[in-house]
């Protein structure tokens, strides 16, 4: 890469420090429109640690389905669910947070252990293709994961068609090839409609 | 001050190691459905740093880390959009979003 090493640091250390603080928010932030925002400058900054590891096209992937899609969809979705509710206390909620924090924490310590003592063997001269690493993702999706890239496909196409099954809400009167009337109970029952906002 | 010619790996390790636990936390203990998904989506994006990490340090010339974050980030977009209808419709069926009020399989 042709950054000086002091500039890449400095990159470093800023996007990085925006990831961890960014996905503290996300976790503990009261209103949930914030974690999403937030969440967005995560993806972000992710995708700049991308560009820090020579990765263009990836990184532009990144934006391109975390923030202009996956975090679009979230922010549509806490539209339509955001009713103010006044949540049930729990009793035992203490000593939850405690088991599951403590739980977090060794994870977290663990794995910076194996990161820190772990003896990687790095290939030498590093960064070697550098932007040529776009035409070779391309050889290899077309050559040696050519079957897991036409799976990902039939993938989205499942993915797209439950989605729309799932979230679909109305339903017709009669089935349109027999004319007869359709089982309302059995496919879904009526209820409010989304936006009930009254509090 | 210790001269450097890139930034060690370890650094991109532990930043991930932290972003995928600071996800697990955040799965285990969010009261709010769309906070869990997000909290997912915090933890595939660790994932991806690890691999682009490992395939920019280890494996520079056949850059297969890449491509798996490619499909890595195709699961991700499929998982979100099901994820989400799925929250929908349980929010038509319950009207609520409170984790702890999906006990419909509890024993």
């Amino acid at each position: 890469m042709s950054i000086a090493i002091t500039t890449q640091i400095i990159c470093f250390t800023v996007l990085s420090f925006i990831v961890l603080i960014g996905a503290l928010g996300v976790v503990l932030l009261e209103s949930i429109v914030y974690s999403a925002f937030l969440l967005g400058g995560v993806f972000m900054s992710v995708a700049g640690l991308y560009l820090l590891l020579n990765a263009s096209f990836v990184a532009a992937a990144q934006v391109l389905v975390y923030v202009g899609a996956v975090n679009v969809l979230i922010i549509f979705a806490i539209m339509l669910v955001n009713k103010k509710e006044d949540l049930k206390p729990i009793n035992d909620i203490k000593s939850r947070r405690i088991i599951s924090t403590s739980i977090c924490l060794t994870l977290l310590s663990l794995l910076i252990r194996v990161d820190l003592t772990n003896v990687w063997s790095l290939s030498s001269p590093q960064n070697s293709i550098g932007e040529e690493s776009t035409i070779r993702i391309g050889e290899h999706l077309f050559s040696d994961y050519l079957l897991p890239f036409e799976v990902a496909s039939v993938l989205l196409l499942m993915a797209m068609i439950g989605a729309i099954v799932l979230a679909r809400r109305d339903v017709m009167n009669e089935d349109i090839s027999t004319g007869l009337p359709v089982d309302q109970e059995l496919i879904e029952k009526s209820s409010e409609p989304l936006l009930t906002n009254k509090n | 001050m210790m001269h450097l010619e890139s930034i060690p790996i370890q650094a991109f390790l532990i930043v991930s190691s932290a972003l995928f636990c600071i996800g697990i936390w955040g799965l285990l203990n969010s009261r709010n459905a769309v906070r869990v998904l997000m909290s997912i989506e915090l933890m595939l994006n660790a994932v991806n740093i690890n691999l682009m990490t490992f395939s920019s340090y280890i494996d520079n010339n056949l850059i297969q880390g890449q491509v798996f974050t490619i499909f890595v980030i195709t699961v991700a977009a499929a998982e979100a959009a099901v994820g989400l209808a799925i929250l929908l419709s349980l929010y038509r069926n319950r009207v609520t979003v409170d984790m702890e009020s999906f006990n419909l399989l509890k024993w």
